[in-house]
């Protein structure tokens, strides 16, 4: 039987240094909304992942 | 008294003719190339002429003919492992997957098509032997035919759901239809392509029954599958927020689900909802048991 992780976190974009203090995966710090917004989107393009918005300005990119 | 060969040549002929009838190409797109026209045929035509030598081969005291029913069986089951194998093969291509339930029931369905041309084949042969005329035959054979037809037939969505129109909104980044929360839609560009293309209908159950067979993901894989096969979609393989989403309200059993479709046609996704096949291997009827009906009232 083939077991694989099916749904983990690619990697994380913020505005906000604070709120992402250590991190297993990349972090992409962004100087404003626009560029988060630009750096999420060709994250996801290139990893097939989903960009899901916590609701305290950081997005994760996440494979489903 | 017609010759055996006739009979059974009938038979067989009525059995392929059953085969043919029900291979059709429809939406499913399945099978939709000549291989497939190719091998349901010829496989049809086998099954066919395996029903149409038992009841020669009874009679004349050769009960060893019985291993040919079995024989059959076997070469049945085979039938389903092939089309399931080439099932899970094709769904790797898909952009949107017809989900496990669905390839299953799809299997089943060639399975039980040859069932029907081998019993149209037997049945032709018996009617022939009882009568002596090869016309008696051939009308059994076609009534026979007729009424696996409809024995077989698959029920849909509409005789277990009510469909409605329903409409997308945000809760912030949040995906909802008519407060059902469905996904995390973080990409402002893709929210607003959602809220201004998406599609989304609602799934009402009738009864317990409903809700519980419409709690199944394969269920919902298998109606999503069909709206991309008719509808179109606007996706491709790396814009994942875009891809087809149901979710199931678990208070009162509604699901909702949201399509980004090629044709954005609400009146015509409704259609294919309610078109879409109730999976046997997803129907649930917990209200035919004494303990599910008090539970429910």
């Amino acid at each position: 039987m083939e077991i694989a992780i099916n749904k983990y976190i690619l990697a994380i974009v913020t505005t906000d240094k604070n709120k992402v203090l250590y991190s297993g995966v990349p972090v992409f710090y962004c100087n404003d909304e626009e560029e988060k917004e630009l750096v999420a989107s060709n994250l996801t393009r290139i990893t097939n992942g989903m960009v899901h918005d916590l609701g305290n300005g950081v997005y994760i990119i996440v494979r489903h | 008294m017609p010759k055996t060969h006739y009979a059974i040549l009938a038979g067989t002929i009525m059995g392929t003719i059953a085969r043919f009838y029900l291979l059709r190409v429809d939406y499913r797109q399945y099978p939709s190339y000549p291989q497939g026209y190719t091998i349901h045929l010829t496989f049809g035509a086998i099954a066919a002429a395996l029903g149409a030598v038992t009841i020669p081969a009874i009679l004349n005291k050769d009960y060893s003919a019985v291993t040919f029913i079995a024989l059959a069986a076997q070469h049945f089951r085979d039938v389903r492992k092939l089309e399931r194998e080439s099932l899970e093969k094709i769904e790797q291509d898909e952009l949107v997957k017809r989900g496990q339930a669905y390839i299953e029931d799809i299997s089943k369905k060639f399975e039980s098509r040859n069932y029907v041309a081998m019993l149209t084949g037997l049945a032709t042969v018996l009617a022939i032997y009882i009568t002596k005329k090869i016309l008696f035959g051939i009308i059994t054979g076609l009534v026979v035919l007729t009424v696996m037809r409809f024995a077989i037939k698959p029920r849909t969505i509409e005789t277990i759901a009510e469909v409605k129109p329903a409409k997308i909104h945000f809760k912030g980044s949040l995906l909802a239809v008519d407060n059902i929360v469905l996904t995390n839609v973080g990409l402002k560009e893709a929210r607003k392509k959602l809220l201004n293309d998406a599609l989304a209908v609602k799934i009402i159950p009738k009864d317990d029954n409903a809700r519980v067979t419409l709690a199944n993901i394969g269920q919902r894989q298998a109606i999503i599958h069909d709206i991309v096969s008719i509808l179109g979609i606007r996706q491709e393989r790396d814009e994942p927020e875009f891809t087809p989403i149901s979710k199931r309200d678990p208070d009162s059993g509604n699901v909702v689900i949201v399509a980004l479709v090629r044709e954005p046609d609400i009146e015509c996704m409704i259609e294919v909802v309610k078109k879409a096949p109730l999976l046997e291997a997803s129907r649930r009827q917990p209200l035919d048991t004494y303990i599910g009906r008090k539970a429910a009232d």
